[in-house]
């Protein structure tokens, strides 16, 4: 043994001992770590999102004990939708055992952390965002852009406006301009329209409002003189509010923006004031507390004192919602990874195989107490998006109202193209396409 | 030679290779065997990155007295400078791209050092907001630069030197601390040369300077390349080794603001003040947020102790600054004599 290899070894088992000494993690305890983001720009998105996440969290704990007596435990980072912070919360949060899956919401850190967790071996959770080519199974084990990809977010809205338009083939010739946020996030479509507008014979004009777009004169008067029929709002925060307001200032009819899915909350309307009265935008999940999964958080976990939204009025807003979606969503991986491994805690690689089997048909949704407040998924080890629908609400002035059904956006067109943009991302990486096979073996520790 | 004081006398002198020469061997040798991942993650791979950006940005402002609010343009320009490099010249070693991409860097940093030849100042520093607003508009703009990505996000290729593949923490912090080292030593021999003492002469007097002969507009220009050539390493270091994927707005005015204040708080015109500001502006801030969450993380939500994290980590870069405007360099130089002394008269 070598000089080095002894300090190395002593150095180590000082480490074990550590380890050791401190409190392990409880055997049946399945960790969340939080990335969340409760100050700065997107502070809105973030408190709405993970005070349902950690709402939902708390009441499978206290109305069943956890998951099949499994307790879910977690803990926040803050990292104010900056990817180095994003960064650090993961190389802190990571140590701790039982990791079940993360969920950053934000595109930028979780691209940071795409090569990290596929290393580690624990599902990234990018709820209706995050790379639309993570969809692709073969490529990207763990990566899950569960409910809606934003290629079906786009094909959708791009339906939504043809169906306004009296058709399909009515988009000839229409105009339309989508405002996008200057991130990661927003830029994430620009291909999509391109190719949309191709396909259908539209035009699409793409402008983008630098972050966190809280001035959007210069951007409003090209709208202007652009005359678009329509005016799509790929906005984020503190932008939407602006948009609506400066689009109102230049005199754009308010009821020709069609919002997607991060410009579609009360926080987004609220501040806007009657600017926003009359603008339709997309969602995944219906908003008002009338749900029995939202009234049973409302007796259950604020009734106790441990509700984790300050403003009580949040409760069943769009976000707070997204954020009760999301934790069914992590939630039911869990319990059908347990059928598979057991009733206890799992590694991240078996939650993974969890989520690859999450399969929740509209029947599974009502017994969840969640009927209409999300239709359905479908994961497979191939497609990670699981095929979620879409639905447009438009906001009155003071409320949310759904104006459709619930859509199904066309993955059969799209499903081609992300292929071809997961396997390009194969090929740069060195990336073996996986098979089935490969996705049924799991790594159990 | 009667104004040396007795105690300095009979210190006992080291010579000045040696802490230097010491800390290097601790953190090649000793930082590997002790550190985790997070501690080279979190912690040494965005303190290295940034020191050298300090550095960079300190012979510029500390050295030559030029004010730059551009120093993340510059980064922006070497990370996305190394990523073309890398991807579009077959065969490039990984070095070649490092350095071309300091080069390209040095280039835009001439370009925007221009205006320093009428301006000073803040005027200047205002002028070179738009190398800030430029760089990062060209870079979102022309899709071209990061690949035609759908999200304008660039991944890091892989690190390796000569087939020896530097992917994992370890091999990534070995990486950017050795090519920290040797601009570090570099920037240091320039700034005793004569190079460098024209552009602390150009700091303090340009007219004098100009009369005894120094060429102002060469060394500012000087300035401009060398600490830009730097900052854009120091990006590359931030890109590929540390946060491995880049966007242009993780490159923004923060960033520029950031590197300012870890020269201003660590020391203007001192090497070893970007690496004091460095730590203070990576470390504290984590340090102060594990001991919140530590000791209140049940009672508050993570938001209320980040906004308090902000109070006390603003009061006392404030508190610091008072008891010396000069920097963490100089509070140090100021203990170390203390103790010194202390160590004398006992």
């Amino acid at each position: 043994m070598t000089f080095l290899s002894t300090i190395k070894a002593a150095a180590l088992s000082a480490a074990m001992i550590v380890s050791v000494a401190l409190p392990a993690a409880h055997a049946d305890e399945q960790y969340f770590p939080l990335q969340s983001y409760r100050v700065g720009p997107y502070a809105a998105g973030g408190t709405g999102f993970f005070g349902g996440f950690i709402d939902y969290l708390n009441l499978i704990n206290i109305r069943d004990g956890g998951v099949n007596g499994v307790k879910l435990t977690w803990d926040e980072c803050e990292t104010q939708y900056e990817v180095e912070r994003g960064v650090e919360c993961y190389e802190r949060q990571k140590s701790h055992a039982g990791a079940a899956a993360w969920n950053p919401l934000s595109v930028g850190i979780a691209y940071a952390m795409i090569d990290r967790i596929t290393a580690d071996k624990v599902p990234l959770i990018t709820v209706n965002h995050g790379r639309t080519d993570s969809t692709d199974g073969r490529v990207f084990p763990y990566v899950f852009p569960l409910l809606l990809n934003p290629y079906s977010e786009t094909s959708g809205i791009v339906n939504y406006i043809a169906s306004k338009e009296g058709g399909i083939d009515k988009l000839k010739g229409k105009k339309i301009v989508v405002l996008y946020h200057g991130s990661p996030y927003g830029k994430e479509t620009i291909p999509i329209y391109e190719l949309l507008a191709q396909k259908y014979g539209f035009t699409v004009q793409q402008i983008e409002v630098p972050h966190p777009g809280n001035e959007q004169q210069s951007q409003w008067l090209t709208i202007r003189r652009a005359k678009p029929d329509f005016v799509v709002l790929r906005g984020w925060g503190v932008m939407n509010p602006v948009a609506l307001k400066t689009a109102v200032k230049v005199g754009y009819p308010v009821d020709h923006i069609v919002g997607n899915v991060w410009s579609n909350s009360e926080e987004d309307v609220i501040p806007a004031g009657d600017a926003a009265k009359g603008y339709t935008a997309i969602t995944t999940q219906a908003s008002g507390n009338a749900y029995p999964v939202v009234q049973e958080i409302v007796k259950t976990v604020y009734g106790a004192g441990k509700g984790n939204l300050e403003d009580k009025a949040r409760i069943g807003s769009v976000y707070h919602n997204l954020g009760i979606v999301n934790g069914i969503l992590n939630v039911e991986a869990i319990r059908v990874a347990q059928e598979k491994f057991g009733h206890r805690t799992l590694t991240g690689d078996e939650v993974r195989w969890g989520f690859e089997h999450l399969k929740l048909d509209p029947a599974k949704v009502e017994a969840l107490g969640a009927k209409d407040l999300f239709h359905s998924i479908n994961v497979s080890w191939d497609n990670h998006e699981g095929e979620g629908y879409v639905t447009f609400q438009q906001w009155d002035g003071k409320k949310w109202n759904v104006v459709s059904d619930w859509i199904a956006p066309d993955w059969a067109l799209l499903r081609p193209i992300i292929e071809k943009s997961a396997e390009a991302y194969a090929a740069e990486k060195g990336i073996k396409l996986r098979t089935a096979a490969d996705a049924d073996a799991v790594a159990t520790n | 030679m009667a104004a040396i004081p007795a105690e300095f006398s009979s210190a006992p002198v080291l010579p000045k290779w040696v802490v230097p020469v010491l800390l290097l061997a601790f953190a090649y040798g000793v930082v590997p065997l002790i550190g985790s991942s997070y501690l080279f993650e979190a912690i040494l791979l965005p303190f290295l990155a940034l020191s050298l950006a300090g550095v960079g940005l300190n012979i510029l402002t500390g050295y030559a007295g030029q004010v730059s609010l551009g120093s993340a343009a510059f980064m922006a320009a070497g990370a996305f400078a190394a990523y073309n490099f890398n991807l579009r010249v077959e065969g490039l070693p990984l070095i070649g791209s490092i350095f071309l991409a300091g080069i390209v860097a040095a280039a835009i940093g001439i370009v925007f050092g221009l205006p320093s030849l009428r301006l000073r100042g803040f005027y200047l520093a205002v002028s070179t907001l738009a190398a800030q607003f430029f760089v990062q508009w060209a870079l979102t703009k022309f899709s071209w630069f990061s690949n035609d990505s759908a999200s304008g996000v660039i991944d890091a290729p892989r690190l390796s030197i000569s087939g020896f593949a530097l992917d994992g923490a370890v091999g990534r912090y070995f990486f950017a601390l050795t090519i920290v080292a040797v601009l570090t030593f570099l920037a240091h021999r320039l700034v005793s040369s004569q190079t460098g003492r024209n552009l602390i002469a150009v700091r303090d007097n340009e007219t004098a300077a100009r009369i005894i002969g120094i060429p102002v507009l060469k060394t500012k220009l000087l300035a401009f390349a060398i600490s830009s050539f730097i900052i854009g390493v120091a990006g590359v270091i931030w890109a590929f080794a540390y946060l491995r994927t880049v966007e242009p707005a993780g490159f923004n005015l923060d960033r520029s603001f950031q590197i300012l204040f870890i020269i201003i708080i660590g020391g203007l015109a001192s090497i070893r003040g970007a690496f004091f500001g460095a730590a203070l502006i990576v470390v504290f801030p984590l340090a102060l947020s594990r001991l919140g969450g530590f000791l209140l993380g049940d009672v508050f939500d993570s938001g209320v102790l980040d906004m308090s994290q902000r109070i006390v980590l603003g009061a006392l870069i404030i508190l610091f600054l008072i008891l010396e405007p000069d920097g963490l360099v100089a509070l140090w130089d100021r203990i170390r004599r203390r103790l010194l002394l202390a160590w004398q008269t006992t």
